[in-house]
C-alpha cells in the first residue's frame, strides 16, 4: 500500500470514530477506496481500531462482498437467481468462462475482468443478466457475449 | 390553469437496465428542443417490468397514458405524436385511461395498497407522498392514540409478517412493548435474500417513505427510539433512495426529536448488507449489524425480548411495513376485508419465470395461484406447458398443476408442502428439469449455510453430491430414500431456518415430480431435456445447408465443415451452450 491508501482508511475510521459494531461499514467503504481488501489494509485497520485482527479476518472472510484479493479492471457480475437460472444462465456463465478462460470468481491474466456469480441482480424480467461494472444486459444469448466484452 | 404535461420515466432497477437513462435523455432532448412545457420527473417500478422501458404522460387531452416496450429511439416519434400533434401512437400504449391499452386488465385483477405509490410518485420527492395522504397515520397515531391502540389496530386487521412465516404482527410489536427497557429497536428487514426476488428492492426504490412511516408507527406502538433498515449489499439505488427519503423526513420534522411536537423521539439508519443470505434471518442480522460475523443464535430468547445489543427489538420486513401506514389510516375493519379468514390484506409478487407478463403484482390473499399466473400474468411464454410454480425461494418448494387452484393464503401454502415465503413465484414450464430446479436451490443453501450446524454444512453438501449425481446420469437406485432421509436429519438438526427449511425444495420435488427423478436414475435421461450431461446437440445431415451460422456462434470450436456442407459438431470439445440451435435458421441442429 502506497501513503495516500493509508490516508484513505484514515479518512474512513475517522468517519465512524465511536459508532458501535462498525468495522462492516469501515470495511465496505475501504474496499470502496482501495478496490479489495490487502493485508496490510486490514492489519492497519485493527491497529487503529484495536479489533484483534483474527476478528476482522473472520468477518472479512464470513461475507461474500469482501475481497481479499486485487481485481481486475472491471467487474463483471453473473446473475445466478433463480429466475436467471431458470431462463439459462448457466450456458451464460459457461459461455462466458471459455471466452474469458477463467474460474467462477476469478480474474482474467490481463487483469482486464473479474466474474463473480451473484445472486439475483433484482431485473429479473430481464433475465438472464449480467452486469458490466454498473450497466446490466439483459435477455441474454451466449452468443451476445462476445460483442458485449468487446466493448470494455 | 396552464395545462399541464407531466412526463414520468419508470428508473428502477430494472427500468435502468432496460435502458430508462437513455430514454430520460432523449426526452429531455425533445422538450427541450420543441419548447414544450412539461415536468419531467423519475418514477419507481409499475410492476409492468416484462414491459420496461416505459413512460406515462399525464395531460388534460388524454388523462394518463403509459407507454411502453420504449426504445431510446421511439422516443422522439411517440412525443411529436401525443404533444404536438395530439394523435397519440397507440400501438406504443399499453395502459391509458383514453385508449385502454392492452395490458389495462392486468392492473384491475390487482388490488394496490403496498404498491399504490410505485411508479406513481417521484420516491425522491416527499412532498408527492405527502400529498397522496402519506405522513397522515404518522400524525394520526401521535395525536389521537395510544401506543396500546395502535397496536391493537394492528392486531385487529390481521396482519401477518411478509418476511416469510407469517406471524402476526400486533402480537409481534405487544411483546415487544411489554418488555420494559432503557432503550429498544425497531429494525426493518430489507436483507430480500430470496434469489430471483424483488419486492422489497421495488418498494425500497419505488415508495421508501411507506416504509419509513410504517416503521415510525411501529417504533412509537414499542416506545422505541432508534431504528435500522438493514438492506441488502446488491440494491445501490434503493440505499440511496432511502437515505433521501430519510433526509427529508428530517427537514419535515417526521424523524429526529419530538416529532410533531409530542415527546416521540425517532432517528434511522440504513446499514447495507455485506453479501450473506443467513442475515435475513433476525438473529444473524441483529449480529451483522453489531459487527460482528451474522451467525443465527438459538431463539428464545425473541427479539423482542433480547435483540440488538441484548434489548428489545421489533424486526419486520419491508413489506409488513408498507402495510402499516394505510391500515391507521384506512382503519383495521376495512384492511380484512380483503383477503381470508386467516390471511388478511394483499401479497405482493415478483412474478418470473416462463411467464408472459414477469413483474410485480400485488393481489388480495386467497386469489388462487391459477388467477395469479394466468389472469394477472398473462399466462407461459409461448403458450408451452406450464409445469410447476416455485414459492418460497430456497426455503419453499415447487407446486404442480393439479394444486394450480391453492389459494394464496399462508396456511393452504404451506399444506402444499411449498410456504408463502417473502414473493418470489417463479413459474417453470416443460423444458425446466425439477431435479436440477432442486439441485440447484440446494447449491444456493450449501453455499449460503453459516456452518454452525453440522447436519446443515454437511447434510445439505451430500444431498448436493447426490443431485449432482443424478443430474450427471450416475444416479443410483436408492438415491431417492436417501435424500428424503437426510432431508428429515437435517430439519431436525438444524438451529435456524435456513437449514431446517434448506430440504423443502427437493422434497416439494420428489413429492410431485417423482416420475423425473426416476428417469434421471433408472433411464439416465432428462425429460425436459436441460441436464447437461444427458442431453447432446447434434445437426441433422439432410436438413443442414452449411451456411456456416453454427459454426460462428460456437465460441468453442466445437463444430467444423466447409461450407455448403453438412457441418458436425464434435462431443468431445462441446459444452452444450446451445449457441449452435439458437444460430441455425433452417431447424438443422437438434438437442436430444
Ligand atoms: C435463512 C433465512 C433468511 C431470511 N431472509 C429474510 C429476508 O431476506 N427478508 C425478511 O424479511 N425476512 C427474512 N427471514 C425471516 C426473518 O428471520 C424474520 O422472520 C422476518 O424478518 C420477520 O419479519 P416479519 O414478521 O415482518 O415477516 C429469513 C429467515 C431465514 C431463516
Ligand atoms: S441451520 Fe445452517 S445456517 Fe442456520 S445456524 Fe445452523 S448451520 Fe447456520
Ligand atoms: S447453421 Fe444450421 S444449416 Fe447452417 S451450417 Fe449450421 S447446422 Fe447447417
Ligand atoms: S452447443 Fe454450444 S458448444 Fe456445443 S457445438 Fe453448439 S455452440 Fe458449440
Ligand atoms: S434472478 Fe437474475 S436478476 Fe433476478
Ligand atoms: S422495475 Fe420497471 S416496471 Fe418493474
Amino acid at each position: 500500500m502506497v501513503e495516500s491508501d493509508f490516508d484513505k482508511i484514515d479518512v474512513v475510521l475517522r468517519e465512524f470514530e465511536g459508532r458501535k459494531g462498525a468495522l462492516i461499514p469501515i470495511l465496505q467503504n475501504t474496499q470502496a477506496q482501495l478496490g479489495f481488501l490487502s493485508k496490510e489494509a486490514l492489519e492497519y485497520i485493527s491497529e487503529k481500531t484495536k479489533i484483534p485482527v483474527s476478528e476482522i479476518y473472520g468477518v472479512a472472510t464470513f461475507y461474500t462482498q469482501f475481497r481479499l484479493h486485487p481485481i481486475g479492471k472491471n467487474i463483471i457480475r453473473i446473475c445466478h437467481g433463480t429466475a436467471c437460472h431458470v431462463a439459462n444462465a448457466p450456458k451464460i456463465s459457461e459461455a462466458l468462462y471459455e471466452e474469458l478462460k477463467v474460474e467462477p470468481g476469478g480474474t482474467t491474466k490481463d487483469l482486464k475482468f473479474t466474474v463473480e456469480e451473484v445472486a439475483c441482480l433484482g431485473c429479473c424480467s430481464l433475465a438472464p443478466v449480467i452486469m458490466v461494472n454498473d450497466k446490466a444486459y439483459g435477455r441474454l444469448t451466449p452468443d451476445k457475449i462476445k460483442d458485449i466484452l468487446a466493448q470494455y | 390553469m396552464e395545462n399541464s404535461v407531466r412526463i414520468k420515466v419508470g428508473l428502477a432497477s430494472c427500468g435502468i437496465a432496460a435502458g430508462g437513462l437513455d430514454v430520460l435523455e432523449k426526452v429531455e432532448a425533445f422538450l427541450k428542443e420543441h419548447d414544450v412545457k412539461a415536468q419531467l420527473e423519475h418514477t419507481g417500478c409499475i410492476g409492468m417490468c416484462y414491459a420496461e422501458v416505459l413512460m406515462e404522460i399525464e395531460d388534460d387531452e388524454f388523462g394518463s397514458t403509459m407507454y411502453g416496450y420504449l426504445n431510446a429511439v421511439d422516443i422522439e416519434d411517440i412525443l411529436t405524436a401525443h404533444l404536438i400533434e395530439k394523435k397519440p401512437l397507440t400501438e406504443h400504449i399499453v395502459v391509458s385511461d383514453k385508449f385502454g391499452g392492452k395490458e389495462k386488465e392486468i392492473l384491475d385483477y390487482q388490488t394496490r395498497i403496498v404498491l399504490r405509490n410505485c411508479g406513481v410518485i417521484n420516491p425522491e420527492s416527499i412532498d408527492e407522498y405527502i400529498e397522496r395522504g402519506g405522513y397522515e397515520a404518522l400524525q394520526k397515531v401521535i395525536k389521537d392514540m395510544s401506543p396500546v391502540d395502535v397496536i391493537d389496530e394492528i392486531k385487529e386487521s390481521g396482519l401477518r409478517g411478509r418476511g416469510g412465516a407469517g406471524f402476526p404482527t400486533g402480537l409481534k410489536w405487544q411483546f415487544a412493548y411489554n418488555n420494559y427497557a432503557d432503550k429498544k429497536y425497531v429494525i426493518c428487514n430489507a436483507d430480500e435474500g430470496d434469489p430471483g426476488a424483488f419486492m422489497d428492492r421495488s418498494v425500497l426504490e419505488g415508495d421508501p417513505h411507506e416504509v419509513l412511516e410504517g416503521m415510525l408507527i411501529a417504533a412509537y406502538a414499542i416506545g422505541s427510539d432508534t431504528g435500522f433498515i438493514y438492506c441488502r449489499a446488491e440494491y445501490p439505488l434503493a440505499v440511496k433512495r432511502l437515505r433521501i427519503a430519510i433526509e427529508k423526513a428530517k427537514e419535515k420534522g417526521f424523524i429526529g426529536k419530538n416529532i410533531l411536537g409530542s415527546d416521540f423521539d425517532f432517528d434511522l439508519t440504513v446499514y447495507e448488507g455485506a453479501g450473506a443470505f443467513v442475515c435475513g434471518e433476525e438473529t444473524a442480522l441483529m449480529k451483522s449489524i453489531e459487527g460482528k460475523r451474522g451467525m443465527p443464535t438459538l431463539r428464545p430468547p425473541y427479539p423482542a425480548e433480547s435483540g440488538l445489543w441484548g434489548k428489545p427489538t421489533n424486526i419486520n420486513n419491508v413489506e409488513t411495513y408498507s402495510n402499516v401506514a394505510w391500515i391507521i389510516r384506512n382503519g383495521a375493519k376495512k384492511y380484512a376485508d380483503f383477503g381470508t379468514e386467516k390471511s388478511k390484506g394483499t401479497k405482493v409478487f415478483a412474478l418470473t419465470g416462463k411467464i408472459k407478463n414477469g413483474g410485480l403484482v400485488e393481489v388480495p390473499m386467497g386469489m388462487t395461484l391459477r388467477d395469479v399466473i394466468y389472469k394477472v400474468g398473462g399466462g407461459i411464454i409461448d403458450n408451452r406447458k406450464f409445469k410447476a410454480v416455485q414459492l418460497g425461494g430456497p426455503s419453499g418448494g415447487c407446486i404442480p398443476e393439479s394444486l394450480l387452484d391453492t389459494p394464496v393464503d399462508y396456511d393452504s401454502l404451506t399444506k402444499t408442502g411449498a410456504i408463502m415465503g417473502s414473493g418470489g413465484m417463479v413459474v417453470m414450464d416443460d423444458t425446466t428439469c425439477m431435479v436440477d430446479m432442486a439441485r440447484f436451490f440446494l447449491n444456493f443453501t450449501q453455499d449460503e449455510s453459516c456452518g454452525k450446524c453440522t447436519f446443515c454444512r454437511i447434510g445439505t453438501k451430500r444431498m448436493l453430491e447426490i443431485l449432482n449425481r443424478i443430474t450427471q446420469g450416475k444416479g443410483e437406485k436408492g438415491d431417492i430414500e436417501k435424500l428424503e432421509d437426510l432431508s428429515k436429519k437435517i430439519i431436525k438438526g438444524s438451529l435456524c431456518g435456513l437449514g431446517q427449511t434448506a430440504p423443502n425444495p427437493v422434497l416439494t420435488t420428489i413429492k410431485y415430480f417423482r416420475d423425473e427423478y426416476e428417469a434421471h436414475i433408472n433411464d439416465k435421461t432428462c425429460p425436459a431435456g436441460a441436464c447437461k450431461d444427458l442431453v447432446k446437440y447434434e445437426i441433422l445431415e439432410d436438413k443442414c445447408i452449411g451456411c456456416g451460422a453454427c459454426k460462428r456462434a460456437c465460441l468453442v470450436d466445437a463444430i467444423s465443415g466447409e461450407k455448403k456442407e453438412v457441418h458436425t459438431i464434435n462431443q468431445d470439445i462441446c459444452i452444450k451452450c446451445g449457441a449452435c440451435m439458437t444460430a441455425c435458421k433452417f431447424d438443422a441442429v437438434i438437442k436430444s
